[in-house]
């Protein structure tokens, strides 16, 4: 059933925050520590876990599937919500010491990305998807 | 009209549903027809969606863009950060764990170096603006992490509203120019490979401008960069009001 793959994602986003939020607490931080991280991993661990066990029919999967497809309609939710007012009116100290952070680190990606051997780029795009 | 208004209001969420699908729509087409598919519709969505927000809270003199219109309130559900997350979290579905092992230590210098270098860059445009106080300067280098991360560092150490408001616009500034601007860069730093993908959400480390930026980029990358940045505010409000600070305050008295 469809709903046993969003039941699935939703346990692993549920834990994976609540490993996040525990860690925070623990560092004594006030904020969420890489819980959409631990979430993730949780997922790749427990659908491969499933699959292997031959429990991941078609249709549990479409669960995990339909909010992965609702991703980009999101962000673009995300996007109309943001404070963009305030951004575009900042003074020029924001202006500044937002762009120069976004410049510099973005310079360094291309060298960290070399750590341990340069990888190559993802096949192009087949079918338009989302 | 008031009957529709009135449906509407009673179906928030489902009227969201139909304005982004009308934006995809809109946004796929301009891209096919302007750009001959060049610049994704996903990446024209995104502006048009940041378009919007600037109109919607121009409007409604509130913060939260187009959403702060009670026609559309729904988009503060469907693009707040309880359905974000579960849809960055499904996107890791199918991905290779190998291949977040591999690139894990690319990962973690990222995320390290991401919060210092945008701590330090904040640190320097504020005293050059004179800011001189290690608190103040702090505050505003944590704005140039996040948007989260300046006013949680701010917070913690006493800073001025002011210098808060700040940082919080820094943070804004950067979130949004990650989300537009990243497509437009990705051949540049060669950000088209999971590793890649892995290094800059850490030294990007803002969640919503990683995610709007990547999937403009190539959907993907998204959980490659969704993984590390993830990491990155959690970081942020640990150095900045620790470590940072006092490093600061060593260097300006």
């Amino acid at each position: 059933m469809i709903i046993y793959g969003v039941a699935l994602l939703a346990a692993c986003h549920l834990a994976g925050l609540l490993i996040g939020s525990a860690l925070g607490a623990a560092l004594g931080v006030q904020s969420n520590v890489g819980g959409v991280g631990f979430a993730m991993i949780l997922l790749i661990l427990g659908a491969d876990w499933l699959r292997k066990t031959d429990r991941l029919p078609k249709a549990t999967e479409q669960g995990v599937l339909f909010w992965s497809a609702m991703y980009i309609p999101i962000v673009v939710a995300m996007a109309a919500c943001q404070n963009v007012v305030a951004a575009v009116s900042a003074g020029p100290l924001a202006i500044i010491a937002g762009v120069g952070a976004l410049v510099i680190c973005v310079s360094l990606v291309p060298i960290l990305s070399r750590i341990g051997g340069q990888e190559a780029p993802l096949p192009p795009f087949s079918a338009v998807e989302a | 009209m008031e009957m529709l208004l009135n449906t509407v209001a009673k179906n928030q969420l489902v009227f969201a549903f139909l304005v982004i699908g009308a934006i995809m729509f809109v946004s796929y087409r301009l891209s096919d027809v302007l750009t001959k598919g060049r610049l994704h519709g996903s990446a024209v969505a995104i502006i048009l969606g940041l378009i919007l927000a600037y109109v919607g809270g121009s409007v409604s003199g509130g913060s939260k863009g187009l959403s702060e219109l009670p026609l559309f309130a729904g988009l503060a559900l469907l693009g707040g950060a309880m359905l974000r997350d579960l849809a960055i979290v499904s996107t890791a579905y199918g991905v290779d764990l190998s291949e977040i092992r591999r690139a894990g230590l690319a990962g973690a210098l990222s995320l390290i170096l991401g919060v210092v270098l945008s701590f330090a860059v904040g640190a320097v445009v504020a005293a050059a603006f004179g800011y001189t106080d290690a608190v103040s300067m702090a505050t505003i280098g944590g704005g140039a992490a996040t948007y989260i991360v300046g006013p949680v560092t701010g917070t913690a150490l006493g800073a001025s509203s002011e210098v808060i408001a700040l940082s919080v616009a820094a943070g804004l500034v950067k979130a949004i120019l990650v989300m537009i601007g990243t497509p437009f860069i990705a051949p540049l730093i060669g950000l088209n490979n999971p590793k890649s993908a892995m290094a800059f959400g850490g030294l990007m480390g803002t969640t919503s401008g990683v995610a709007g930026g990547l999937a403009a980029t190539d959907k993907r990358l998204v959980p490659y960069g969704a993984m590390t940045a993830t990491f990155y505010t959690g970081l942020g409000c640990l150095m900045g009001p620790s470590v940072i600070y006092l490093v600061l305050l060593a260097l300006t008295h």
